[in-house]
């Protein structure tokens, strides 16, 4: 197994999520993190989640980043320049241990693409085989999002709706 | 940010192409999300980055954008619409959300269903570039009052 693809876009992505911590301008860290955004969507891609791989894409990398400059663009320059105090000795003692904790729990998680991984044996293969007759539907993540599970998508839905009226509500004055 | 139109011509004359064909692209993938990647959130959230899009380059008060200061009023339409098609297979008899159970003669249960996602694909995405739009509508009008107020 070769890993010609993969290993530039690592680089690429903690060069990007770094260089958004490190730059001093807050707009500059914006557009860096839709960069971001962009490679984690070209990640998703690689690993086979198309799906995932345009909500990334779209919001992530279009959306968010319109939502952050036009915050930006109505703050001072003074408010968006970030004053970074020295990290305290415990977080740069502690951090890299958890760091290192979660990599040898990662040990101990299936392979990629694992057919005998529990996450593929319980549920997954009755949508894989059932959705076509069921729903008509040849991409189970649809049917998945839209039928098997479409009390999930319901209430994410209800979320939606809801941040839209609260940014309303608490944002926006009448011009009157 | 949006209430100047942008004085570029390469980025308005850019614009008024890009915005209705990333609009077609969302509707292909709102009505292509059950073959293929993508789907209501997606296609929603591609509809209003056009629009927004127009709104940053044209400025808010040009015809372009008008469509996007139309479309607030279609805020919870799109949930509606979702909640309607549950409300439907109750009244066929079936548990909410069941589409296999909506009333609708002549389709079996696997045409139904199939009727079911699309119904609340596009309710999906009604609500969700309503709400996007909106977002950016709050986020950038709350200064222009602020200016007017100074």
């Amino acid at each position: 197994m070769t890993y010609s693809f993969e290993l530039p876009l690592l680089a690429l992505l903690i060069l990007t999520a770094g260089g958004a911590i490190i730059v001093k301008e807050l707009i500059s860290a914006v557009l860096i993190l839709g960069a971001y955004s962009f490679f984690l969507a070209l990640v998703w891609a690689w690993l086979g989640a198309a799906d995932v791989a345009f909500v990334e894409a779209v919001v992530g990398a279009g959306l968010a980043t319109v939502f952050f400059l036009l915050t930006l663009s109505q703050t001072s320059p003074e408010d968006t320049r970030i004053r970074r105090p020295p990290p305290p000795i415990i977080a740069v003692i502690a951090l890299p241990l958890l760091g290192l904790l979660l990599l040898y729990a990662a040990n101990d998680l299936p392979a990629f693409a694992d057919p005998g991984a529990p996450a593929s044996v319980h549920v997954s293969p009755h949508y894989i085989e059932n959705s076509l007759a069921d729903t008509r539907t040849p991409n189970v993540v649809t049917s998945v999002l839209m039928d098997y599970r479409v009390l999930d998508t319901l209430i994410e839905t209800v979320v939606v709706f809801t941040s839209g009226i609260a940014c309303w509500l608490l944002l926006r004055r009448d011009a009157e | 940010m949006i209430d100047r139109p942008s004085g570029s011509v390469i980025i308005r004359r850019t614009a008024s192409l890009l915005v209705s064909l990333v609009q077609l692209f969302a509707l292909y993938v709102l009505f292509f999300g059950q073959y293929g990647p993508g789907g209501g959130f997606v296609a929603g959230v591609m509809i209003a980055a056009s629009l927004v899009f127009g709104l940053l380059v044209f400025g808010e008060d040009s015809a372009t954008s008008q469509r996007a200061t139309r479309l607030l009023a279609a805020d919870g339409v799109g949930l509606l619409l979702f909640v309607a098609v549950g409300g439907l297979c109750l009244i066929g008899g079936g548990e909410f959300l069941n589409y296999s159970e909506a009333p609708i003669p002549g389709l079996d249960s696997a045409a139904r269903r199939y009727l079911g996602i699309l119904m609340t694909q596009i309710g999906v995405a009604m609500d969700v570039a309503v709400a996007a739009v909106s977002i950016v509508f709050s986020l950038s009008r709350s200064v222009a009052t602020e200016e007017t107020d100074a």
